[in-house]
């Protein structure tokens, strides 16, 4: 059985079973990268175009080392701007793309919607690399990869999201990834990081992180985007530090055997102390390795695999 | 050019004045005479053009109080004669336009070059809404006594609201000299940031930034406020809230000089229309709930909304064809505005000639237009509609430049089939 879709625009319409068989094949192709000769010819002949509008070191280069160990050709096209700026829209951009004959597209956008906009242009596949404060449905599917290697089900596990809810495409695709495969899902942020309405999405809502992190099994920390302070989302980096600040003290109110995730980059000392991101309950550095395995798996699904 | 037009056995519908079936003859650019079976001796067979309006409504030509026309300045998105075009074809005899052209309608020569514009295609009358500040840059007040002598009928900043509440305040007293009613697009600036849409539920599913029913609220609340300390006339554009319905509701009952529309797309679509990233459900104000939409049809059916606006803003396609939030807010209304108000007939909100007061005599008290009747001696502004005519709605089709609806490839009932201006026939369906 295969995943019967052209692209991967966002976890919201993806199945139990879609996201199961996603899951189930990044599984087969994870033994690759500790192979001596890290390469199967599955997408062999194959071109993947980058499409990044924004900066992105770790998941651009997940991207291509995961194209590149199926043997398909990658090519790195970083736009420096979108077409607010540029005055080219995007549609014509990736238009351009595809007449290079590119079989996927994966696209890091500022705009949310940008991948379904492009989806709907081009006959490429298209890979939502993140667009926005939208989704970012990779990320999501290696976190869930990643919390699987330790946990035997998702069913059931209590995860704790904890940061700017309302701007994190991470979060938004993680509570849809999660509450699908039945975990419940919390979220911890001060009530200017919360979107309207967040209930609805399945989740329950905390203001105090100490109450939240009560029995957990899992907690994803969300990188604090520093320009927010500006805003007036938050008063000081100092007091988010002390109030929404993971801390070893604090990670006693969780499970003994609780995981500590965070997307990355990490701001040491403010959403995550230290000694919490260095500790054994910390995947980090797994959900870095499993991206490349995830996103294997989805290309080889996406590409009739 | 026959200079008399007879239209026969049509079902005359003159709101608050006449409804059943009828005859409407028009005698040059004037309504001479409506009723049964008018005297033959009216007649004058040498230039007569008869119109069978046999199973057709005849109904005083439609009036939009708030359309963007564009010119001068964006005539790539809409010129004076594509946008009288589209109104005729829609229905409407007299359109407002808005004073956000560049450059902007705030003087006298803006306001001549647009009537002149407006003369010379010869399709719907225009009436221009002048600036409320300088280059509606919300500092200086314009001259508004000179745009009122230009021929403008009221005063807006629309699409760039005023602000500073003091300013405000003075533009409402001195307006107040000429009679004209002063129109806000209701928005609070900084609770919409960065927004591209309501702030709901959707919004927080597809991650973008929201503008909230609050940032209308406050400034109806503001608006109303300032209308009971300086006495103006106040007309609240395109009203999208629930709470906006309910604070105006509460002011007329008070007895306040204050008037508000509403355009088609409120009463008929949700947020959940943008869940597809659509640029053309992307309007400001944003479609709501349906909380929203419910509260506007009840102020559409107690009379707290008196009016029917489209907030026609033509767009070219290459602007729609941006991302989401780069695209720009509007969309198109004149070609569309009349089935979509005929729905809420269908629904059994409106009554037929409550629809069509908000459409034509309301709106003609609102800015005080000597329009909206087929009074003998009234200008001849007349449309035909067929109620049961039931079309596609093709936007390669439309006579606006502007192909920016989220209602293409609907199915609509009702239409208006020929439109008189001035008593020349303007417009014919096919």
């Amino acid at each position: 059985m295969g995943l019967k879709r052209k692209d991967l625009l966002d976890v919201a319409s993806l199945s139990a079973e879609d996201i199961h068989l996603i899951l189930e094949t990044a599984d087969s192709f994870k033994e690759v990268s500790g192979r001596e000769i890290k390469k199967v010819p599955a997408l062999r002949g194959k071109t993947v175009v980058n499409l990044f509008f924004e900066p992105s070191t770790r998941t651009r280069t997940s991207f291509e080392l995961a194209a590149k160990r199926l043997s398909a050709d990658v090519i790195n096209f970083s736009p420096s701007t979108s077409s607010i700026v540029k005055g080219e829209t995007l549609l014509d951009t990736a238009r351009n793309i595809e007449s290079m004959q590119a079989d996927i597209i994966v696209l890091r956008h500022p705009s949310p919607g940008a991948a379904e906009t492009l989806a709907r242009g081009v006959r490429s596949s298209v890979i939502n690399a993140g667009d926005g404060c939208h989704e970012h449905p990779t990320q999501a599917l290696l976190d869930l990869f990643t919390i699987r290697q330790r946990k035997a089900h998702l069913a059931g596990l209590c995860v704790v999201i904890v940061g700017d809810i309302a701007h994190s495409r991470v979060a938004r695709s993680n509570i849809y990834a999660l509450t699908k495969m039945g975990a419940t899902v919390r979220v911890a942020a001060p009530p200017t990081m919360i979107p309207l309405y967040l209930d609805r999405l399945g989740v329950s809502v905390f203001f105090d992180l100490d109450r939240a992190l009560e029995g957990a099994d899992v907690v994803m920390m969300l990188r604090l985007q520093l320009e927010r302070l500006g805003q007036a989302y938050l008063p000081s980096i100092r007091e988010y530090a002390r109030l929404y600040g993971l801390t070893a003290e604090r990670m006693k109110r969780a499970k003994p055997d609780a995981l500590v995730m965070h997307p990355g980059p990490l701001n040491r000392g403010v959403e995550i102390a230290p000694e919490v991101a260095d500790s054994g309950a910390a995947v980090i550095l797994d959900q870095v390795a499993n991206g490349v395995a995830v996103r294997m798996g989805l290309m080889y699904l996406l590409s009739g695999g | 050019m026959p200079s008399h037009i007879l239209i026969r056995n049509g079902t005359v519908l003159d709101p608050g004045r006449y409804h059943g079936p009828g005859d409407v003859l028009i005698e040059g650019p004037v309504i001479k005479a409506v009723g049964r079976d008018l005297p033959v001796s009216l007649r004058s067979p040498r230039s007569l053009l008869t119109i069978d309006a046999t199973g057709l409504l005849v109904v005083p030509g439609l009036i939009d109080l708030h359309v963007h026309l564009r010119e001068p300045g964006f005539e790539y998105k809409e010129t004076i004669e594509t946008g009288t075009m589209a109104a005729v074809a829609g229905g409407f005899t007299s359109v407002c336009c808005m004073p956000n052209t560049n450059p902007v309608n705030d003087n006298q020569a803006v306001t001549d070059f647009i009537r002149a514009k407006a003369a010379a295609a010869g399709k719907a009358r225009v009436f221009p809404i002048g600036a409320i500040t300088k280059g509606s840059q919300g500092k200086e007040l314009a001259d508004i006594g000179e745009l009122v002598e230009a021929g403008c009928v009221a005063i807006s900043d629309d699409g760039r609201p005023v602000m500073d509440s003091s300013i405000m305040r003075r533009a409402m007293e001195y307006a107040r000299a000429f009679d004209v009613p002063v129109v806000d697009h209701c928005e609070d600036l900084h609770l919409t940031t960065r927004g591209c849409m309501n702030e709901g539920l959707v919004s927080t599913q597809l991650g973008i930034p929201g503008m909230p029913n609050a940032a209308e609220d406050v400034m109806v609340a503001r608006n109303l406020a300032l209308a009971e300390l300086t006495g103006a006339k106040l007309h609240l554009a395109h009203i999208s809230t629930a709470g906006s319905v309910r604070l105006i509701r509460e002011a007329k009952a008070r007895g306040l000089a204050v008037t508000a529309e509403a355009c088609p797309h409120h009463f008929t679509l949700t947020d959940e229309a943008t869940k597809t990233f659509d640029t053309n459900a992307k309007m400001n104000p944003p479609l709501r709930t349906s909380g929203d939409v419910d509260a506007i049809k009840d102020g559409l059916a107690d009379g707290t909304i008196d009016v029917i606006a489209t907030d026609h803003a033509p767009h070219a396609v290459q602007e729609k064809q941006l991302e989401f939030d780069a695209a720009p807010f509007g969309i198109v209304g004149l070609e569309t505005a009349l089935p979509l108000t005929l729905a809420l007939v269908d629904d059994g909100i409106l009554t037929l000639e409550t629809a069509l007061r908000k459409l034509t005599v309301e709106a003609a008290r609102v800015f005080g237009l000597k329009k909206g009747t087929l009074a003998p001696g009234a200008d001849a502004d007349v449309v035909i509609i067929d109620p049961a005519r039931e079309w596609t709605v093709d936007v390669s089709r439309f006579y606006s430049k502007g192909r920016n609806t989220p209602f293409a490839s609907w199915r609509m009932r009702g239409k208006a089939v020929k439109t008189i201006v001035a008593g020349k026939l303007v417009y014919e369906a096919d």
